[in-house]
């Protein structure tokens, strides 16, 4: 089933009724097999009614009893987010999908904190979501740019994600699944749990790391690749011009105390023989060079 | 959000973080008064700007009389203070801080930040005080100690003791320490800090415990929770183009290269600097323009890049999504009218609505070069701005 979600996948939509959840929610079911799979949306306060056709309830677990959604996703504003993250982890969800920026770190790290032990899944936040091309896109990304192919796409960041993806399509290069992790320093998966998705999936033939400066995530998943990996890896890291101590757009893309630096990741990603693309031009040339 | 010194300080107390007796002041006189009313029989006259580094640019001085005081404020006020922080441009010196002088009898050093694989609260500490720490880590990481909060239970007192034992804290100075260490805790917690530094926190020949300098980070995204803090902001410490950026919006900051870029997405701004640099160009700036960009704000954005005196060239790389090509062709072509463009545009669109966007470029009658991909953007604006350059300095091309 390519990774985490699939045209069986049912979805409600948390902030249904803001201009962001209606704007996406009626593209995402505009996509595919977004008519089946978008089945209900939440409101604190206006329980009860719809969102063109799609039935809205006060809280998550009466959404997912009713309609059976058991993936949501997010577009709260960011001073209630985390909260609504809470409310999906308790309710049991499998997979929350975080769209909202600028959500406080503390509030994060409680909500982190919360959802040691529990069975949920978190993407993000501050991140476009995820869409496993020609089934169902849950998220901000560009449906018609991808197609339905071999090579799993995992990155923090957002246009970068695009630009990838369109570079693949011109190698005539289909996607698996694209998960966009997020750019805020504490968050749900890392691309370490993605890339373990990845290893097991069967529609899956290799991956392309969009990662950037700031944090050692690329770092931990350099050296999980070298002793288990078994589909062939590209990556890249943008920020190489990035100064230190600057926080680049992204509230995680910070080079702080030295750490973090693009060329730092660069040099442990080759350590670990994961093929480099060093312009961002060039991803989908040296995707398509690895494939067997 | 940066603050200085003395207002960390003043947070600090609050928490019951033990602090020497310091004012803060704006003038020579002030300075010396400030000395007068503190007592004492030494004095410590302190640079205020955010950067750190400031002891060794010379902006850190001790008096012993109240002449040495006049005479240290005198020469610290209005100098332009150039540390490993501030770039080579250096920071003016505004703000005073004179302080009690302490007797040092050790340095500690202690820091708190996230850490961001183990999604919790880190404080680290060492007995290698007053020293840059950043080398200490390089160098010889096993002499920082690092703690691993619980955001439930907090710093328990059990941990702040043993972690001040750790890295040297004698057994008589301990419990206060460890009442120190929590009180640091609790003030980055509730703040919504996002770096909170001592260094030095010292130990006097009484075995007292006091945090000598102080530095704290913030937040952006916790800052409506936090008006006080947010008033703390001191314009004269930030870029006025990332000023005049933020009120639109835009994530801008200001870097050293001559070609411009406006990009939509924090990684893709990112890459689009890193293939200039690849092609031998340099980014004057990074600018994402987010995805909810207006017309207005898209002119708004050309008009701070055009701040730089040094612009060769600009670089518009936008790939759509929620953000559509149209609207971003429509800021161009409005912008450039507006400021009378004076260096070439390159613009690469791909997207939504690419169509519509290339077409109102096109029948714009602006000059504009336009480019198929990023490589071939990054590639026409690093030669536009190699021939203004040649142009500006008189050679022919």
């Amino acid at each position: 089933m390519a990774i985490l979600i699939d045209g069986n996948t049912r979805v409600m939509t948390q902030g249904i009724t803001g201009n962001t959840g209606q704007f996406h929610t009626r593209m995402c079911r505009d996509y595919a097999f977004g008519r089946d799979c978008f089945v209900s949306g939440v409101n604190p306060k206006k329980g009860g009614g719809d969102f063109d056709g799609i039935p809205v309830f006060a809280t998550v677990r009466e959404a997912k009893q009713a309609t059976g959604a058991t993936v949501s996703v997010i577009y709260v504003p960011p001073r209630f987010a985390a909260a609504a993250i809470e409310e999906a982890v308790e309710a049991e969800l499998e997979l929350v999908i975080c769209i909202t920026e600028g959500i406080p770190v503390r509030d994060m790290l409680r909500t982190c904190y919360s959802m040691e032990g529990r069975k949920t899944r978190l993407i993000g936040p501050n991140c476009p979501g995820i869409i496993t091309p020609d089934e169902i896109k849950i998220g901000i990304m560009p449906g018609y740019i991808h197609k339905k192919g071999g090579v799993g796409v995992v990155s923090r960041s957002g246009t970068l994600t695009y630009e990838a993806v369109a570079q693949l399509m011109e190698q005539g290069l289909g996607q698996s699944t694209c998960v966009g992790i997020g750019g805020d320093p504490v968050n749900g998966l890392k691309h370490l749990d993605v890339l373990k998705l990845f290893n097991d999936d069967d529609e899956t033939d290799a991956v392309l790391m969009v990662g950037e400066i700031g944090g050692t995530d690329e770092e931990d998943c350099a050296l999980w690749v070298r002793d288990n990996m078994h589909k062939p890896i590209v990556g890249y890291i943008a920020g190489l011009t990035a100064p230190p101590g600057r926080r680049m757009g992204h509230a995680g893309a910070v080079i702080s105390g030295g750490k973090g630096t693009a060329q730092e990741k660069l040099a442990v990603l080759e350590e670990c023989g994961i093929k480099v693309a060093r312009n961002p031009a060039e991803m989908g040339k040296v995707l398509k060079s690895v494939l067997r | 959000m940066k603050i200085h010194e003395y207002q960390a300080k003043a947070i600090l107390r609050e928490f019951g973080v033990t602090i020497p007796q310091g004012i803060v002041c704006f003038g020579v006189e002030e300075a010396v008064e400030a000395a007068g009313k503190l007592g004492g029989a030494t004095w410590v006259v302190k640079a205020q700007i955010h950067a750190g580094g400031r002891g060794k640019g010379g902006g850190v001085k001790v008096a012993k009389s109240l002449d040495e005081v006049r005479e240290h404020a005198g020469n610290i006020l209005g100098m332009t203070l150039v540390t490993h922080q501030t770039g080579a441009r250096g920071q003016v010196v505004r703000r005073l801080l004179v302080e009690q002088g302490v007797d040092i009898r050790k340095e500690f050093y202690v820091g708190i930040v996230i850490d961001r694989s183990y999604r919790r609260v880190c404080m680290m500490a060492s007995a290698e005080g007053g020293v840059n720490i950043e080398e200490v880590a390089a160098r010889t990481p096993e002499k920082i100690h690092k703690l691993l909060i619980d955001p439930v239970a907090g710093l328990a007192n059990h941990h702040a003791a043993d972690l001040s034992r750790r890295i040297g804290v004698p057994e008589a100075a301990v419990a206060e320490a460890s009442i120190l260490l929590q009180g640091l805790y609790r003030a980055y917690e509730s703040t919504d800090a996002s770096l909170l530094e001592i260094n030095p926190l010292i130990l006097t020949a009484e075995d007292r415990v006091l945090a000598l300098d102080a530095k704290m980070n913030f937040d952006d995204n916790a800052l409506f929770r936090h008006e006080d803090i947010s008033a703390m902001r001191d314009p004269d410490e930030e870029d006025p183009a990332e000023m005049e950026a933020s009120r639109y919006d835009l994530s801008y900051i200001s870097l050293d290269g001559n070609i411009g870029c406006l990009v939509n997405g924090a990684g893709l701004a990112m890459a689009t600097m890193d293939i200039i640099k690849l092609y031998g160009g340099n980014p004057a700036n990074f600018l994402d323009v987010g995805g909810g960009a207006t017309a207005e704000k898209v002119a708004e954005a050309f008009k701070l890049m055009l701040r730089n005196a040094g612009l060769q060239a600009i670089l518009v790389n936008i790939f759509g999504g929620i953000m559509k090509c149209d609207v971003i062709a429509e800021g161009v072509v409005k912008a450039a009218r507006e400021v009378q463009l004076s260096v070439p545009l390159v613009v690469r669109l791909e997207g939504t609505n690419v169509d519509v966007g290339r077409k109102i470029l096109a029948g714009s009658g602006l000059p504009i070069i336009s480019a198929e991909n990023m490589a071939d953007a990054a590639q026409k604006a690093v030669a536009a701005a190699s021939v203004e350059g040649g142009a500006a300095h008189g050679h022919p091309y």
